[in-house]
């Protein structure tokens, strides 16, 4: 039995993730010719495994891998009572994004939620259906929005290109992932000035479920090694 | 835990009460058609009902109340006045953590297109009463009616008026609203800037999506005159300050709202209608003098009771939901027969927490 650490399987995210333990001493790295999903951990008795980001919290849950590296934003959304079932240990400094609600630059009077709502509900009147919010943080923005006491909006699923849904007549606004703002802007859109969700960037998660008894050394000597309690 | 064949047992008692009262028994779909609760509740109902898809008739919800199949079912019936009572499972998802279930046994009695709502009001109230009697519950009382008077009376414009009723249920809302409009959140400056430029809309500014350049300038129009509005009379202010903190028994209730008629004659009819129902609550054998009332009561609930609404609390029991809740939604019956609705009350009673109070668990 050995302690499995969940890496995102491709990119960038996977790249800055071996640098990062790379940089405290654990040497990491695909094994094989880079297409093939193994690597090697640098440790005795840890295993890496590679996941798309997005299941990196379902295994965690489960306590199928016992640490993970994944956003914030992908266990807020799809682990259901994250903070009972995982354990953040360390932000680890890259892969920052915002999730931001925004709308249409030229809706000059719409600044803020309280607008939103307000903008909401005048367009249900006179368009007959709710204002629509395109994304794929379905919980995430619904949880924000109910807190916020916005009203009469409604979630359209969109899991890519969602800044180009308002264009294409499919929603009215969007609550997506943003690092620079660029792509919103090249679309004509603007966040609120309140719409910030969450800021989320690559964080080393360490699952609730997990059972960590035969893979206590392994995890000890990664302690060790990278200067964290794990 | 109380077994099932115990809640099976307490819901057919409890159903055969309500018949014996003179009520016909009606079922309802397990599988309700989302888009009418989506219209009604918002996206809030799919963090509160389970939502599943059919790939052919799309969305449906596991019925979180019977409420909305019942009304729809009179109305369609076209029947002038009637009561019914049903017995059934409703669907609810609980919050991560809770113990509570995400499925229990509801019995219900509702009465429509009843001729006086102070007597029917009473009626309903006083019969929930008399079936709970045996396991000793505090009793709460409260009137949306009231609330939305207060706001319809105060001295400022519709628009301001329409956005805090509209927010009735949301309190967070409600408050940031409320000081908006008293004056106690200044306009920040971008938007007193956006609001004193001739072309607020740049030439560099590309109109996307559905929601036209005319519905944004509709809107500025509504918030310059929104800006020029004075603030709203602090005393009207504090007055519905009052009338929200109020509590206490429904008798010492009618005294106080008389001295706010005195102040907001717009209240006059809304109080009247209360001292009509506790007059005929007495007429029950309900003594307003022991009945409390709380004006807030019934605002953080699903926002369809727009009159009188009463709940019935297990005392020491925090951890239970209520054991009984009801009210008056004849707004809802509006909405939902587009603009043909009726008069309506009623409440639901969870035999699974009657049925465990019976046992002593």
């Amino acid at each position: 039995m050995t302690l499995k650490l969940g890496i995102p399987s491709k990119g960038r995210l996977m790249d800055k993730t071996f640098d990062w333990f790379r940089a405290r001493g654990v040497d990491m790295g695909n094994a094989g010719n880079g297409r093939e999903y193994a690597a090697t951990s640098g440790v005795d008795g840890l295993t890496i495994v590679l996941l798309s980001a997005s299941e990196i919290p379902r295994e965690l849950g489960a306590g199928r891998i016992h640490l993970g590296v994944t956003g914030t934003d992908v266990v807020r959304e799809n682990l259901a009572g994250w903070e009972a079932r995982v354990r953040e240990i360390a932000p680890l400094g890259f892969g920052q994004a915002d999730l931001v609600i925004a709308v249409p630059n030229f809706w000059v009077d719409v600044e803020t939620l309280d607008d939103l709502d307000a903008a909401a509900a005048a367009f249900r009147r006179r368009h007959g259906h709710r204002l629509r919010i395109a994304t794929k943080y379905h919980h995430l923005v619904r949880e924000f929005l109910r807190r916020e006491g916005v009203g009469d909006y409604q979630l359209v699923d969109s899991q890519g290109a969602t800044e180009g849904t308002v264009r294409n007549l499919t929603a009215e606004a969007v609550a997506d992932i943003t690092s620079t703002g660029d792509t919103l802007r090249a679309n004509h859109l603007r966040p609120l000035a309140d719409g910030l969700v969450l800021q989320s960037q690559a964080t080393l998660f360490r699952s609730r479920a997990a059972d960590f008894g035969p893979a206590g050394p392994a995890l000890a000597a990664l302690s060790a090694r990278l200067g964290i309690q794990l | 835990m109380v077994d099932a064949a115990a809640i099976r047992a307490e819901a057919g008692r409890l159903r055969a009460i309500f018949e014996a009262a003179g009520a016909q028994p009606v079922e309802a779909d397990v599988l309700q058609p989302a888009d009418t609760l989506l219209d009604l509740y918002g996206e809030d109902i799919r963090a509160r009902a389970f939502v599943t898809d059919d790939p052919l008739r799309g969305e449906m919800i596991l019925r979180p109340d019977f409420t909305v199949p019942v009304v729809q079912m009179h109305l369609a019936s076209g029947a002038a006045s009637a009561r019914y009572v049903y017995s059934g499972t409703v669907f609810r998802q609980q919050p991560a953590g809770s113990e509570r279930t995400a499925e229990y046994a509801q019995v219900g009695y509702e009465l429509f297109g009843g001729a006086s709502p102070a007597e029917d009001d009473a009626a309903v109230f006083a019969l929930f009463l008399d079936v709970l009697k045996p396991f000793g519950l505090r009793a709460a009382t409260g009137d949306i009616g009231l609330l939305r008077a207060a706001v319809l009376g105060l001295s400022t414009s519709k628009a301001r008026k329409a956005a805090l009723l509209r927010h009735l249920w949301r309190p967070r809302r409600f408050r940031a609203l409320l000081d908006r409009f008293a004056g106690r959140t200044p306009i920040s400056q971008t938007r007193r800037a956006i609001l004193a430029e001739a072309q607020p809309i740049g030439p560099e500014m590309t109109e996307v999506g559905l929601r036209s350049r005319a519905e944004v300038e509709a809107r500025l129009e509504t918030l310059r005159k929104d800006a020029a509005d004075p603030p709203i009379d602090p005393a009207e202010l504090q007055l519905l300050e009052d009338l929200l903190a109020l509590r206490s028994t429904c008798a010492e209730a009618l005294e106080r709202l008389g001295a706010h008629a005195g102040k907001m004659a717009s209240l006059a009819p809304a109080v009247d209608r209360f001292a009509a129902r506790l007059e005929a609550l007495r007429g029950h054998g309900v003594a307003p003098e022991e009945l409390l009332f709380e004006a807030s009561y019934g605002r953080t609930t699903l926002e369809y009771y727009d009159g009188f609404v009463f709940g019935f609390y297990a005392e020491g029991r925090d951890d239970l939901p209520p054991v009984a809740t009801g009210g008056r939604y004849d707004a809802l019956t509006d909405v939902l027969g587009r603009g043909r609705g009726t008069a309506a009350v009623g409440g639901v009673i969870r035999p699974g927490l009657t049925a465990g109070l019976r046992g002593g668990a």
